[in-house]
């Protein structure tokens, strides 16, 4: 699985806010068609690390690779064009505007002479409904309807089949499950696991241990910023990683505690 | 039903025909329901309108703009010193006003997209200065703050034209109208003023270039006053400093009559419209009744407080089904 040429790869990456130090000599790779989990707890340095890799800060010292290629991104928009598609919790889509409009936001479809281009409704209609019943969302039928109208895990979905649609090879997801119920996130993780298979690369980050464990490949463990483990998957317990995912002895330490007053 | 929440305008139309009946009934048989009487209203509606579509769109994109009002005089002031104090070509001076209009909302826009301060705040600060400027201009070229216009036959045909007790302004509206109407809901520039209102942090990640529709809107209300500014002018044959301070609060109120949401992200130019059309209702129909015009404001404050209601409780269930 993992004889593929690394799609993105971090060398020796440092990144530093004044003089707090929050990634510390990072290096890790990501590979086309596989889930990377990326753990830690808050304050980790998960957040710069995604958005070092979506091009809002350009790493302090060590260099990033897109495709074999070291490369310093101009900015998120450069990131996005270049593949590197970031859909994060908040999902950021517009609740009082169509899911047509919603999916097509900033790269509309147009239709009509020149001069008198307008908004194709009906085709940025269709091709939104298509992409999210390719995922398995049945319960939207009209384009027309409100964003703001769809579950949490329906929006999900949308904005991942949205970057999929637009050609993301690197698609990064920022706890694309903590909000949801049970139904909804298996939706969502199912639709992961479906573009993976598509040759995505998919960076997954989560605090929830079930989630990782059911769609990962691969675990990335950051503690005080630095790569703390890294494994693939099998090779750990559910405890082992939730340790790690709890900042290593804390959280067996927690147990105890709470095992004893219990 | 779906069709009806997704709507923003069905609110309006319901708040217009309620408002009609009412005044159609309280002043039977006084000629409110007559052709003059209809042209009497779409005439007061007609040059508020004008301003308030462009601040409608603006506050569906999340700002506001109060400094229309000045502009609005600046405009007609401009004409008139341009036309009677240096003798130049009417025409010349429209090109001028509107040009003034459109630099003023440009500064608008640019101050609140670069300071990022909220923009009620800042167009409030620039409709004094507009104002201050104007009257102290004028008073130092002229020595007053009113002046009377040289006309043209053409500038009159244009502004002024007259057809019984409807006056062409009803058409400029009818145009501008249908023209932000189309914008708003057939090009990519109106799908991107929904979204800079809806979610701006979204949209700008989407690659809207949301600064830039701030701007262009902030300098279309700038025009259009000064539009209204030469209307009034041109129609009154005076320019004077204050024409338009009343619209600085009722283009936001008719806009949210008019069914446009305060927080942004949401309403329509029919909206705008129909709103519009409420207010010369209720302005016009209140002396059709006979009763005292004191309680204009009283019928405004009410219908506001109930549209604001109404369009919270609309969003709320467009958002639930």
């Amino acid at each position: 699985m993992f004889d593929k040429a690394p799609i993105l790869e971090l060398r020796n990456v440092s990144k530093s806010f004044g003089s707090v130090r929050a990634l510390v000599d990072v290096s890790m790779q990501l590979y086309p068609g596989e889930i990377l989990c990326l753990l830690g707890d808050n304050g980790a340095g998960k957040s710069t690390l995604i958005k070092i890799l979506s091009g809002y800060h350009p790493p302090s010292t060590g260099a990033l690779a897109f495709e074999g290629r070291e490369t310093r991104f101009a900015g998120p928009r450069d990131a996005r064009l270049q593949g590197i598609a970031t859909v994060h919790q908040d999902v950021g889509s517009i609740p009082m505007m169509s899911v047509g409009r919603n999916f097509f936001l900033g790269a509309e479809p147009m239709v009509g002479p020149r001069f008198l281009r307008i908004f194709d409704r009906r085709r940025a209609n269709a091709a939104a409904l298509e992409q999210i019943r390719r995922f398995g969302i049945t319960r939207v039928t009209n384009g027309e309807q409100f964003v703001g109208t769809m579950s949490g895990g329906e929006r999900q979905v949308l904005a991942i089949g949205r970057a999929m649609y637009f050609g993301a090879k690197v698609l990064i997801l920022d706890e694309p499950t903590s909000a949801l119920g049970v139904k909804e996130a298996a939706i969502v993780l199912k639709q992961i696991r479906q573009v993976r298979s598509d040759g995505v690369a998919v960076i997954f980050i989560t605090h929830n241990v079930q989630h990782a464990i059911a769609a990962g490949d691969r675990f990335v463990v950051l503690i005080h910023g630095g790569v703390a483990a890294s494994f693939r998957r099998g090779e750990k317990s559910r405890e082992e990683i939730l340790n790690l995912m709890a900042g290593g002895e804390q959280m067996l330490a927690l147990e105890q505690q709470l095992g004893e007053t219990a | 039903m779906d069709f009806v929440l997704r709507r923003s305008d069905i609110g309006p139309l319901v708040a217009f025909a309620l408002t009609y009946l009412f005044f159609a009934v309280a002043a039977y048989g006084s000629g409110f329901v007559s052709v003059e009487g209809t042209a009497g209203w779409l005439d007061l509606a007609a040059e508020l309108g004008i301003v308030a579509l462009p601040i409608g769109l603006l506050m569906i994109a999340g700002e506001f703009d109060l400094s229309i009002g000045s502009t609005v005089g600046a405009a007609s002031m401009i004409v008139a010193i341009g036309t009677t104090f240096f003798h130049l070509p009417i025409w010349t001076m429209i090109a001028l006003a509107l040009a003034a209009g459109g630099l003023i909302g440009l500064v608008n826009g640019l101050a609140v997209v670069k300071t990022g301060l909220p923009s009620f705040i800042v167009t409030l600060a620039s409709n004094f200065c507009v104002l201050g400027v104007t009257m102290g201009a004028s008073r130092t070229l002229s020595n007053v703050t009113s002046m009377s216009i040289v006309q043209s036959p053409s500038a009159r045909a244009v502004f002024a034209s007259r057809w019984g007790e409807a006056n062409v302004s009803i058409l400029w509206w009818a145009l501008f109208s249908v023209g932000g109407a189309f914008v708003l809901t057939r090009t990519i520039y109106g799908n991107w003023i929904y979204a800079t209102g809806g979610n701006l942090p979204a949209a700008r990640a989407a690659g809207v270039p949301v600064e830039r529709v701030k701007t262009t809107l902030f300098v279309s209300a700038g025009v259009a006053a000064a539009f209204v500014g030469v209307l009034q002018g041109v129609q009154w044959n005076s320019g004077n400093s204050t024409y338009g301070q009343g619209y600085v609060f009722q283009a936001p109120i008719v806009a949210v009559v008019g069914g446009v949401l305060l927080g942004g992200g949401y309403g329509s130019v029919s909206g705008i419209v129909l709103g519009t059309a409420v207010f010369g209702v209720i302005s016009t129909g209140i002396f059709y009744t006979g009763w005292s015009t004191d309680w204009i404001y009283l019928f405004l404050g009410g219908l506001l407080a109930m549209a604001v209601l109404a369009n919270n409780y609309t969003r709320r269930l467009a958002l639930a089904s």
